[in-house]
């Protein structure tokens, strides 16, 4: 979706105000909404495109509006909410009003370690062959899906080489509907900053993303 | 600013913060979750899993050129030889800074950050300013950092907007020459393996 997520080239957010001995969280209701997001993963059952998407799909005035953590505590409701775990009265009141859904399993203290270790990889086995190759000339596809995607649009209709083909990866643009995880084929692709920003941007600068078969096309 | 939106944040802060418990009240409740895992998820990110870890890899790298070389065939395994991997850096490739290439990261889409290696990302990198600028004035966003480099040193900056995440491998400091691991590594900043900073000189 064209969200208030997909930030890249937007003008007038000010400068970066890095903040010395910067603690790793502000406030302590933080740390509980970063834990219970990283738990509630196992007996959730969502996947990390879903978590990603539940936090960006709203109004851009609203996600702006929004610390980070913030999103991540809204994301995490509509995502307990859309499956019937957690209901807004509950959240309310504070207590659990309804039987739990039963699920299978849930993080214990023991797990935490090994899960966190063990991650989420993503990359897959395939029997394709990539289209492209190193060196390639490709262009972003211009798309505009409602649902989600990882093709920011700063460059998308743009030319660019690719730099790496990386594997075959899960498709966020699949996975996130649920829709299974349909793996492409994963390049970093490079851009020239001037064919994305024009003439007048510094010949200096080169930028990648990490783009998926699907949004490219050869040229 | 005035007293009212003082007030307006003050509120705002509190419902989040009732909304929060609530919510953890009602999942552990349910039996979703155990509050000690929770504890422990904190522990693990504020204790153990941060930028000293990356500085680790960094010193290795810069004293072992035979981890050096693993590293740039594959970070994700030599990486591992010093006990990081995991969520968030299932897939880590590593950026060689030289005279002629500095390498800056940036998620625009969200937040993306090596954890095993750089622990949780700082306020600024997940922030509107830094995740905007960064792919399109990347010398300005230097410049926030006190940071200026030769004009012609090319400026290549990564938008990890798939599950690679990247660290910067910054050049080694003059001066250093027979430093040990240990000695080294305090000299590499958090800011420095994100492309945003250059590791600390050494004392004269």
């Amino acid at each position: 979706m064209n969200g208030a997520q997909d930030m890249g080239g937007v003008h007038g957010f000010g400068l970066v105000e890095p903040e010395p001995n910067e603690p790793v969280f502000h406030a302590d209701w933080e740390k509980r909404a970063f834990a219970l997001t990283l738990a509630m993963g196992t007996p959730g059952g969502w996947n990390i495109d879903m978590s990603r998407f539940a936090r960006e799909n709203r109004q851009p005035t609203e996600y702006l509006a929004m610390s980070y953590y913030q999103l991540w505590l809204a994301g995490l409701e509509a995502l307990l909410k859309e499956r019937d775990l957690v209901s807004d009265d509950e959240i309310v009141v504070g207590h659990s009003l309804h039987p739990p859904k039963p699920v299978t399993r849930i993080l214990s203290p023991g797990d935490v370690a090994q899960v966190l270790y063990r991650g989420g990889p993503t990359e897959r086995e395939t029997n394709t062959k990539a289209r492209f190759k190193a060196g390639d000339t490709v262009r972003a596809k211009n798309i505009n899906p409602l649902t989600h995607t990882r093709l920011p649009r700063y460059v998308r209709g743009h030319l660019g080489q690719i730099e790496r083909v990386i594997g075959c990866h899960v498709f966020p643009d699949s996975n996130a509907q649920g829709a299974g995880e349909n793996p492409q084929w994963l390049y970093t692709v490079r851009f020239d900053g001037r064919e994305l920003w024009g003439d007048g941007a510094d010949p200096s600068v080169t930028v990648s993303v990490d783009a998926w078969e699907p949004y490219l096309e050869p040229l | 600013m005035s007293g009212h939106d003082h007030d307006h944040d003050h509120s705002e802060l509190t419902e989040t913060q009732l909304r929060v418990r609530a919510l953890e009240t009602v999942l552990t409740e349910k039996g979703y979750v155990d509050p000690a895992a929770l504890d422990l998820l904190i522990e693990t990110y504020e204790k153990k899993v941060g930028p000293r870890n990356g500085a680790r890899v960094v010193a290795k790298a810069w004293a072992d050129a035979a981890f050096r070389a693993r590293l740039f065939k594959d970070a994700t395994l030599a990486i591992a030889e010093l006990g990081y991997a995991g969520r968030q850096g299932e897939h880590i490739v590593a950026l060689e800074n030289t005279p002629m290439r500095h390498n800056m990261v940036v998620c625009t889409l969200c937040s993306c950050y090596p954890w095993p290696v750089l622990g949780l990302p700082p306020v600024w990198y997940k922030s509107a300013p830094y995740r905007s600028r960064a792919v399109a004035d990347p010398r300005g966003v230097l410049k926030d950092f006190g940071v200026r480099l030769p004009k012609d040193t090319e400026i290549r900056v990564w938008d990890s907007t798939a599950e690679i995440r990247y660290l910067v491998i910054p050049m080694r400091p003059a001066g250093t020459e027979g430093w040990s691991e240990d000695k080294l590594a305090e000299l590499v900043t958090r800011d420095s393996m994100i492309g945003t900073g250059l590791p600390k000189e050494p004392a004269k």
